[in-house]
């Protein structure tokens, strides 16, 4: 499998803070990657440098052959990197078919104003957004919000969705609802990088997992291998109910194979 | 496309009507009314580029207007240029100076650069006060030959009316060019939220320094009009820190972020300081109104008047802009 | 040039004030021009009314100060604190547009003088004008009082919680609308005094604020927000640098100067000349 993310040795400093040490890993083609790891332990971080919002102070980023680590997020995207924040920002006083356009507008193609338009509404009927497509941003549920980021990125047509706690804050069956939408950007070639704190979810999601705690990297390898790595369940000790669910999960997809 | 949206007619209608009105028996003293009018539409509209689409409140916008008048004064009388092409030319030296000053100050957010924007307007008077070839404090005057060269100045003036009305249907239309265009939907989207535009792939950085550069054309054009029209300029009247103020009242007035908006606050805007500034005991309360609405329009309707329309009657959206 | 390094000193206060503001609460006071006049215009009334030391009256302009900031963060910063920073600089903005208004109304624009000198001393080759020292003197001392305000007693530590995090503040039981006001009416306070010095150095008009406030936002930019001693040593290096450089250039080189020093510091540094990184 060809390597579509290649980091390598990546470090961001914030004066004397290391909030990411030395880490590496890649992500293949089709693949869904999971990034887990306690709080502060340097996630959105490494989202941010990856994008483009933060320089690495060591390190190189390479996404589909090109070394991304010096580009701004405005280029990175136009590569075909899209990516959606852990707190959504949406364009408050804009309508959600509006938000998606400029997605579309300014994505991996530079589409004009009516083509991005229908591939915006493409978009909003692929995620359920459709109905309320004139309301403006500000007026959505938290759960909408959340898939409008969702949307805004898909529109722009990556090869690549970094998706930062995408699940956060909502309820069950949105939850479930937010799955099958993931699931469903997996299976139309988009492969998916994801930050995401509910144990279950993300376990049965991704593909691979990279741990990370403190700024390094613990550990990388399929959920039920990562589930058991005792570094891994030593790093949420902290949190004994996680130890407890990762262990869980690990056992419920090892009987599941 | 924009020819479909009911305001492009509107606009167009309202030049004609601009125009035919004074005409039609030869009404000089209206058309030094509408003239003004005009004035404020134009620079309410082109302030509307940066504050209404883009978010950032350029206070020292008159720079862009005084300094236009300047090069073009200077060309016409010194140069002996042909007004038209002085007024162009005046419009293209300003963007471009802009364009160079945009890639500078539009690093700074919000309120900064709204600070530096003065500190700009501040420091071009500052230098045109200084500048010898312009005449330094006491200014330029328009020689009165070149009133001759376009037929008399009864003429010149009727000329440079029609001018100005000429940039005011521009400075709309343009507005609702780009608010109708994809570089337009670039521009709202760092308005809302400029780090996540730049996520979504908007190069901002060019984006805002093209926007701004484009904000001082028309101005520069109409601000070497007037000023011909008006025989001279020295510092003071060009960089009129009070005038740029009320551009953004005017705009804040009629409902940043549209068309509309821009021209009903120039209009009403216009009309309320005349009638202060002819009222004997009111004319020293111009700046206290003017400061009042202001006050009350960022306090509760920061929509302006058109904003508070599109509350009233929402499907007034669909016809104005 | 010892003149200027004085009146540097006011330019530190009037720059406290608008430090105190834009840190505490991310508010840009445009107010603070208008201000300024008013407490020259202060100083005019007190001095032509009393006929005191004028040093005295600055007591009363700083508590008349105190309750113009209080009414003025009453009506346009309170509703517009929550919203984006340009709402409180439009707000402000208006406010100060409406004080010039009212003020041309009254003194027109002509120009005043408050008329109270006290006696300087001449060392050597410089001459130093009694009321620059005084002027210096109080604006020391204010300062001095400040620093013994926010950092010793229970309002300016509330006041210094704030502006670190107000959220954090307010669930540790500070009501961050008191402090919020208690701030603002310092800060106003402080313009006002810086003022009513000035009066007491230069003639003055209801428009002479305006230059003064450029002054002050040259100061903050070159300190840093919410740094208000950092502040008061930038003023008097800016004095310092204008009594340096006046000898040798034309008066009206001076603003662009300064104007264009502001536009330089505000894109090359945007954390102030003085600042430490932080983490």
């Amino acid at each position: 499998m060809t390597a579509l993310l290649e980091v390598k040795g990546v470090t961001k400093r914030f004066g004397g803070l290391h909030a990411v040490s030395d880490v590496s890993f890649s992500l293949g083609e089709g693949e869904i990657l999971g990034l887990i790891g306690p709080n502060g332990a340097g996630k959105t971080t490494l989202f941010n440098v990856v994008n483009g919002v933060y320089k690495p102070d060591k390190g190189t980023i390479t996404f589909a052959g090109k070394d991304i680590t010096q580009c701004p997020p405005n280029e990175v995207v136009h590569l075909g990197l899209a990516r959606t924040h852990q707190i959504v920002k949406p364009l408050q006083d804009m309508t959600v078919l509006e938000n998606v356009t400029v997605g579309a507008c300014f994505g991996r193609d530079y589409l004009p104003l009516h083509q991005a338009r229908k591939v915006a509404w493409e978009v909003l009927e692929r995620v359920g957004l459709a109905p309320r497509a004139e309301t403006l941003a500000r007026s959505l549920t938290i759960a909408g919000k959340k898939r409008l980021e969702v949307a805004r990125a898909l529109a722009a047509r990556p090869k690549l969705l970094l998706l930062d706690e995408v699940l956060a804050g909502l309820n069950p069956t949105e939850v479930s609802y937010m799955i099958g939408i993931v699931r469903d950007i997996r299976d139309s070639g988009i492969s998916v990088f994801m930050i995401e704190h509910l144990m279950q979810a993300i376990m049965s999601l991704s593909n691979r997992i990279v741990v990370l705690s403190n700024g390094q990297k613990l550990a990388e390898g399929r959920p039920e291998e990562v589930a058991r790595d005792p570094q891994v369940i030593e790093a949420y000790l902290g949190d004994p109910d996680i130890a407890e669910k990762l262990r869980q999960e690990s056992d419920a997809t090892a009987t599941a194979d | 496309m924009i020819f479909r949206r009911p305001v492009f007619w509107l606009t167009l209608l309202f030049a004609a009507l601009m125009i035919w009105v004074p005409v039609t028996g030869n009404r000089v003293a209206l058309r030094e009314d509408l003239v003004l009018v005009a004035i404020a539409i134009i620079l309410a509209s082109n302030l509307n580029l940066m504050i209404g689409y883009t978010g950032y409140v350029n206070f020292g916008h008159i720079v862009f207007y005084g300094l236009g008048g300047y090069v073009g004064l200077y060309l016409v009388t010194g140069r002996q240029w042909n007004l038209v092409w002085a007024a162009l030319a005046a419009g293209v030296t300003v963007s471009l100076f802009a364009l160079a000053l945009g890639l500078g100050i539009l690093r700074l957010r919000g309120a900064y650069f709204a600070l530096a924007t003065i500190g700009v307007l501040l420091a071009v008077q500052s230098f045109v006060e200084n500048f010898d070839p312009w005449g330094r404090s006491t200014g330029m005057y328009v020689s009165f030959d070149s009133y001759q060269r376009l037929g008399g100045a009864r003429h010149a003036l009727w000329l440079t009316y029609f001018l100005v009305i000429g940039v005011m249907a521009l400075s709309m239309l343009l507005s609702l060019a780009i608010k109708t265009s994809k570089f337009g939907l670039g521009l709202f989207a760092i308005r809302e939220d400029e780090d996540a535009a730049v996520v979504l792939g908007v190069n901002t950085t060019l984006f805002k320094a093209v926007i701004y550069s484009i904000s001082a054309f028309l101005p520069a054009v109409a601000g070497a009009l007037m000023f011909f029209k008006n025989g001279m300029i020295d510092p003071s009247v060009a960089f009129e820190f009070m005038l740029s103020l009320e551009g953004i009242v005017m705009l804040m007035l009629g409902g940043k972020g549209t068309v509309v908006g821009a021209a009903l606050g120039g209009g009403l805007y216009e009309k309320l300081r005349s009638s202060l500034l002819t009222a004997p005991k009111l004319s020293n309360f111009h700046l206290v109104i003017a400061g009042g609405l202001l006050l009350l329009v960022v306090l509760f309707a920061p929509g302006g008047l058109v904003g508070w329309l599109y509350r009233l009657a929402p499907r007034a959206r669909k016809v104005l802009e | 040039m010892i003149d200027g390094l004085m009146i540097g000193s006011v330019y530190g206060l009037a720059a406290m004030g608008l430090s105190l503001i834009w840190g505490v609460m991310d508010v840009i006071n445009l107010t603070h021009g208008a201000v300024i006049a008013l407490g020259m215009f202060g100083m005019y009334i007190f001095f032509s009314a009393f006929a005191m030391n004028a040093y005295v009256l600055l007591l009363p302009i700083i508590l008349a100060g105190l309750v113009l900031g209080v009414v003025i963060y009453w009506i346009a910063v309170h509703w517009v604190i929550d919203r984006s920073q340009l709402s409180s600089l439009l707000s402000t903005f208006a406010v100060n547009m409406m004080i010039i208004g009212i003020g041309t109304a009254i003194w027109s624009t002509s120009p005043f003088n408050v008329n109270f000198s006290l006696p300087g001393f001449t060392l050597g080759a410089y001459t130093f004008t009694g009321n620059h020292i005084a002027a210096s003197i109080a604006a020391a001392v204010i300062a001095l009082a400040l620093e013994l305000f926010l950092y010793h007693t229970r309002p300016g530590k509330a006041i210094r919680a704030v502006a670190d995090n107000r959220e954090a503040a307010e669930l540790m039981g500070i009501s961050s609308t008191m402090v919020l006001t208690l701030a603002f009416a310092i800060g106003i306070a402080l313009a006002a005094a810086s003022g009513a010095l000035v009066s007491t150095l230069f003639p003055f008009t209801i428009l002479s604020g305006a230059g003064y406030q450029m002054k002050s936002f040259v100061v903050t930019v070159l300190a840093g927000l919410g740094k208000p001693f950092g502040a008061l040593v930038a003023g008097i290096l800016l004095g310092f640098l204008e009594g340096v450089v006046t000898p040798f250039l034309a008066v009206s080189w001076i603003p662009l100067i300064e104007f264009g020093l502001f536009v330089v510091v505000l894109v090359a540094f945007p954390k102030g000349i003085f600042a430490r990184a932080t983490v």
